[in-house]
């Protein structure tokens, strides 16, 4: 006997799917917030990274007489604060995880559900967010009084900021989602996600602002996605950014995250056919 | 000298373990060609836009960067593995089969762990020693290469302790799963001279983290930087900190209750 299937309208397919973000969101949040502690040793690691890379290059401003290529201490300090919180932002579920997850076989209860397994990620991690940066806050405090950075922004820039660094979570997770399928193909990937890395370290504005790199680097930035998840997010911010290039950086954040969403989808078609799980 | 013998049992067992996997030396090579690289970029990115950070020029800042490299070796080959281990088993309530051994537990749970692939870093590291002290312009002695050596081997003394100290602290807060995460974060720190940072955080990496101690000091060695009082500050702390750590070990051991009997 077959039965036709009723077809689910489209708006109430849109109300189930924000339901399900919602709720998601909501058991992260609470979820997180259960490790306060663990939380903020974690956090303390990573500001480590800013701190060194703001020390290293405030050191040298002074010693060029105040400034080396436009930047004075008070920018680096801007600049690297802000780099914190966009940092948070872009944290999303690792290629090392990938390895995990496709190694211990969890990914069979992921494809049991309904939904694409990125929903899962991008609703989890979003909640995550809330909780981090929340945390975070104080820390930024701390950093702000010990480091005295100079920034000046207008409300259009912190709108600009606001939509962007959920822009780079979205790119940040679509590439980091393409690199951890690569553990579908091979279980020595760790080579190729260390690679990829280092690239994003040097091109992206993580490790220094973009404008201290040789100029064929910049250029070279200019074609990748890297640059969109630190350094535009960050220049919103604490760059005087023309309302052209911040709108344009909007659009070439969705360019991009459109470009990671197609690729994932044709890779996750083409990569869960090799998926096997022993048990669970 | 019994701790000696117990620990070149240890480390043979596991190094016969670890050379089972051969391929494993490759993909760590690789990753160490990989760090090295990046990392002599970010130094030719900084001369590029300086000729000298706080007065230390870019060879003697190499001299710095081998000496974290080949540090992060020696942590990552034997220091590491046996504290996370010695963390996961007070969790899992595993530990008794360590403490029921007829050794001294320290010695027993600072030496099951050896990961020999690592060593690939403490050679890399020290190369690049090698490079960045033959760029030095002063001339570099017999005492001062003794000195250095000395200093190194204090230097990982004084890491072990803040780890094992650090460990000993899952006795009481059992979720410590960011450890080392927030040790790999603050040893970043180490890459430059720990002079060019500000006070407050200067005598953290100093006395809280001895990092300053354990990298920057033997680097001061074989720079022509060093005066004997930071010799002698050092020798002292460590043995105060080595005192300390045996103590709050044997401290935190009277929490274990065990989970697993």
């Amino acid at each position: 006997m077959t039965v036709a299937a009723t077809p689910v309208r489209e708006e109430s397919r849109l109300r189930s799917m924000a339901d399900f973000y919602a709720t998601t969101i909501r058991t992260a949040i609470q979820t997180e917030f259960q490790y306060r502690a663990a939380t903020y040793m974690y956090m303390l690691g990573m500001v480590a990274e800013p701190v060194i890379y703001l020390v290293v290059w405030s050191t040298i401003a002074r010693s060029q007489g105040g400034s080396v290529a436009g930047l004075t201490p008070g920018d680096f300090a801007a600049y690297y604060i802000v780099w914190t919180l966009v940092r948070n932002m872009n944290i999303v579920f690792t290629p090392y995880g990938w390895e995990h997850r496709i190694r211990e076989g969890q990914f069979s209860g992921l494809l049991l559900r309904p939904l694409h397994p990125i929903h899962y990620d991008i609703a989890q991690f979003a909640g995550g967010k809330v909780v981090w940066v929340l945390f975070y806050l104080p820390i930024a405090v701390g950093l702000t009084i010990a480091f005295k950075p100079t920034l000046h922004v207008s409300p259009l820039e912190v709108a600009v900021f606001l939509v962007a660094i959920w822009g780079a979570y979205l790119i940040r997770t679509m590439n980091l989602w393409l690199l951890g399928m690569v553990s579908f193909w091979t279980t020595r990937a760790s080579a190729i996600f260390q690679t990829y890395m280092m690239a994003e370290l040097l091109l992206s504005g993580r490790l220094v602002p973009l404008k201290l790199m040789p100029g064929w680097a910049q250029s070279l930035a200019a074609w990748l996605p890297f640059k969109w998840t630190f350094y535009f997010p960050i220049q919103a911010l604490v760059g005087d950014l023309s309302t052209a290039s911040l709108a344009g950086g909007l659009g070439m954040q969705a360019l991009w995250t459109a470009i990671g969403s197609v690729l994932v989808w044709l890779f996750f078609r083409a990569s869960i056919k090799r998926y096997t799980a022993v048990g669970n | 000298m019994r701790a000696l013998q117990i620990g070149w049992l240890y480390f043979r067992v596991g190094a016969m373990n670890e050379l089972q996997y051969r391929a494993n030396f490759f993909v760590q090579l690789f990753q160490s060609a990989l760090a090295l690289g990046v990392a002599v970029v970010v130094l030719r990115l900084v001369y590029s836009h300086t000729t000298e950070l706080n007065g230390w020029s870019q060879s003697e800042l190499l001299v710095v960067l081998g000496i974290q490299l080949l540090m992060g070796g020696i942590v990552h080959a034997a220091i590491q593995p046996n504290m996370q281990r010695l963390i996961d088993e007070v969790q899992d309530g595993k530990l008794d089969y360590a403490l029921t051994k007829p050794e001294d537990a320290q010695v027993i749970v600072s030496v099951r762990e050896i990961q020999i692939w690592q060593v690939v870093d403490v050679i890399s590291g020290g190369v690049v020693i090698g490079v960045g002290v033959s760029g030095v312009d002063h001339a570099v002695g017999v005492v001062d290469v003794l000195t250095f050596i000395g200093l190194l081997l204090l230097g990982a003394v004084l890491i072990y302790c803040f780890w094992l100290i650090i460990s000993t602290g899952a006795f009481w807060i059992v979720r410590m799963w960011f450890i080392s995460e927030l040790f790999e974060g603050i040893f970043q720190t180490g890459r430059w001279p720990i002079g060019i940072y500000p006070g407050w955080l200067k005598y953290s990496l100093t006395y809280l983290v001895p990092i300053g101690f354990a990298i920057t000091v033997p680097a001061q060695a074989v720079t022509s930087r060093l005066e004997w009082t930071t010799v002698v500050v050092a020798v002292v702390f460590a043995v105060v900190l080595f005192g300390f750590t045996r103590w709050f070990w044997r401290f935190g051991l009277r929490r274990y209750s065990g989970a697993s009997a």
